[in-house]
């Protein structure tokens, strides 16, 4: 297969004004002006849209430090988001603990998760550990409607909105913005762990095992540092789901959700934050603009992705010279 | 009813449901052993063949009814059509990605079962689908015990399915072919074996085993899903690990082990039907932590 050289695609021309460090700092002031100024101008409609939109670029960079850093693949993400927005409706909602007192109790639930699935199944063969993992997906979510805390197939709800310095989030404009943060927070994080020394032993565990392992690498301890850190991502985005809707139930962590974050990896491209920031709004505005596919828009996700995976293998927006 | 009977009762169902298992398992088992590969797609594959044995029974049920005669002959066609099915599959999302890394193949061996699931859910609108076989409600009674002759037949037929896979890999020129590939395919090329047309030949077997399940699971519970390859295929992988993923006694050894946990797994006090899947899948992920060679598969020093 010949590789065309991105630089003549139009794709390829955004992506040089993104990696041109002249442009890099104003092109990031406009989005975010863009950001602030956007439900503003688009209405109500728009901006529950964009809020979506937000959540998926939280969890797509969580599933992303899993798959596209660590190069592991994780077809039970929603677990995590599970494991968040039940944290915050039963210790906040049946329990009355405050949100923000919450919000690190779900943090460690998931981690705590992610170290009990991980820890004996990161040794295992890639494939096993895809299996493994759907297989936990499912657990969760057969618990989560089976057990009698967590309200049974009908969920939870009625959970109060969270105040921050005397302020109620209440509005889904006031959603709007907390999810803005959330996403800049993930951006960063993202950003900063793969420039870190952890994030140099993913890319290296990622393209040779073996190798890295002779270098003094430990590759099961940094697979599962992957792992708990995208739980994390999960978790915290769950807790803000479930105060945003005030309303949780298992049908929401089934595993479509899961596929649905996968696919804003994939499809943006793994492992470079603008790309999978991509993808989400991709997953999440595609089936806004084609209302005629409806139903289908699982179907023509798919496809794009075998499409994406035969003819590029990389994503729409891959990582450069990685 | 007394215990006894109680237990002989649930021995019987877990046969049945093991049967389904252990069709199913055995084309992971063939794929795996065969290209070292995962096949995601299965349980799709296994859906879409109960679908293809509904739109066969549903044109020949004019001329044969909708007995078993009928339900023969509309599965031995889905199992040919889905046979060739999986060949596609293979040519399309795997063939080229052979080469590839191990993340790639896994995403666009979930691609196809996402494009299989979707289709379907498309052309059904996500509903059940009533399968249309008028089977009977004949059986035998033992002292309390019954079994219904569809329950035999259902069993029969998986049992002769495998005794003939089983003798087809054993005595046949391709089943050689087959045995050899999943040793050491590079050998196998020096050696004039065309291994890409034994490959084929496995997905093709593989698929079709799949089909027959489906067929009859359609027939047997009367109904058809888009989504209820999902399960089945989570179920009959985790079977086919339990008896060692590769071997091919395994996969139907595991197929009828898992069918009987489950159904003796209901009686357990506390577990009861709406634990079942649960209970399943923490077999599989203890089987894969303890034991990930399963119990007649041979240990495998590979890092992935």
């Amino acid at each position: 297969m010949i590789e065309r050289s991105p630089v003549h695609s139009p794709l390829g021309r955004l992506q040089g004004v993104w990696d041109n460090p002249a442009y890099r700092w104003p092109l990031i002031f406009g989005l975010l002006a863009l950001m602030v100024v956007a439900p503003h101008v688009l209405g109500p409609y728009a901006t529950v849209i964009l809020t979506n939109a937000l959540l998926y670029v939280v969890l797509a960079l969580g599933l992303n430090v899993v798959v596209g850093y660590a190069g592991l693949l994780d077809l039970g993400y929603a677990a995590f988001f599970a494991v968040g927005a039940y944290t915050i409706g039963i210790v906040h909602h049946v329990y009355g603990l405050d949100f923000w007192l919450t919000l690190p109790i779900a943090v460690l639930a998931a981690a705590g998760a992610g170290i009990i699935i991980g820890s004996p199944t990161l040794r295992l063969r890639s494939d096993y550990l895809a299996i493994v993992t759907l297989g936990f997906g499912e657990i969760v979510r057969f618990s989560a409607r089976n057990l009698s805390i967590t309200g049974g197939a009908s969920g939870i709800s009625g959970i109060e909105r969270p105040w921050i310095f005397g302020w109620e989030m209440r509005s889904s404009m006031d959603f709007y913005y907390v999810f803005c943060v959330l996403a800049v927070l993930a951006v960063i994080a993202s950003l900063r762990l793969a420039d870190s020394r952890l994030g140099r032993a993913w890319l290296y565990v990622r393209h040779d095992e073996d190798a890295a392992e002779a270098m003094g690498i430990d590759r099961v301890k940094v697979k599962l540092a992957a792992y708990v850190i995208g739980a994390i991502y999960g978790s915290i985005a769950g807790a803000f789901f479930a105060v945003n809707l005030g309303a949780i139930s298992p049908e929401s962590f089934s595993f479509q959700q899961s596929v649905l974050i996968l696919m804003a990896v994939i499809l943006g491209g793994m492992g470079k934050v603008p790309g999978v920031i991509l993808g989400a709004f991709i997953v999440i505005l595609a089936p806004e603009l084609l209302r005629d596919v409806g139903e289908l828009r699982l179907l023509v996700f798919a496809a794009g992705l075998l499409l994406i995976m035969l003819f590029r293998p990389k994503g729409i927006w891959p990582s450069q010279g990685r | 009813m007394a215990l006894t009977d109680l237990v002989l009762q649930q021995l019987v169902n877990g046969l049945v449901l093991g049967s389904f298992y252990a069709l199913v398992a055995l084309g992971y088992t063939m794929v795996f052993g065969v290209v070292k590969l995962l096949n995601f797609a299965h349980g799709e594959v296994y859906m879409v063949g109960g679908f293809a044995g509904f739109v066969v029974l549903s044109v020949v049920s004019g001329a044969l009814g909708s007995g078993w005669t009928a339900v023969a002959f509309s599965m031995v066609l889905a199992m040919i059509g889905v046979g060739f099915l999986g060949v596609v599959i293979q040519r399309i999302a795997y063939q080229p990605m052979l080469s590839a890394p191990r993340l790639s193949i896994l995403i666009t061996a979930l691609a196809v079962s996402l494009v299989l699931q979707n289709s379907i859910l498309g052309a059904t609108g996500g509903r059940y689908v009533p399968f249309g076989a008028d089977l009977g409600f004949g059986g035998i009674n033992l002292g309390n015990l019954f079994i219904s002759h569809n329950q035999i037949i259902l069993v029969g037929t998986a049992g002769v399915l495998m005794l003939s896979l089983e003798l087809f890999i054993s005595r046949t020129q391709y089943g050689r072919a087959m045995r050899a590939v999943s040793i050491d395919k590079d050998m196998c090329r020096l050696m004039g074996i065309d291994v890409n047309r034994v490959i084929a030949v496995t997905f093709f077997l593989g698929s079709g085993l799949a089909a027959a399940a489906g067929t009859m699971a359609g027939a047997y519970y009367g109904s058809l899903w888009y989504f209820m390859g999902f399960l089945i295929g989570l179920k009959a992988f985790t079977a086919a690990v339990i008896g060692g993923i590769g071997s091919i006694p395994g996969a139907m050894l595991g197929g009828l082990i898992l069918g009987l946990l489950e159904s003796f797994g209901t009686m357990i006090p506390g577990v009861g039907s709406a634990w079942k899947d649960v209970f399943s899948f923490s077999i599989l992920i203890l089987v894969l932590v303890f034991k990930p060679t399963g119990l007649l598969g041979k240990s495998e020093q590979e890092r992935m």
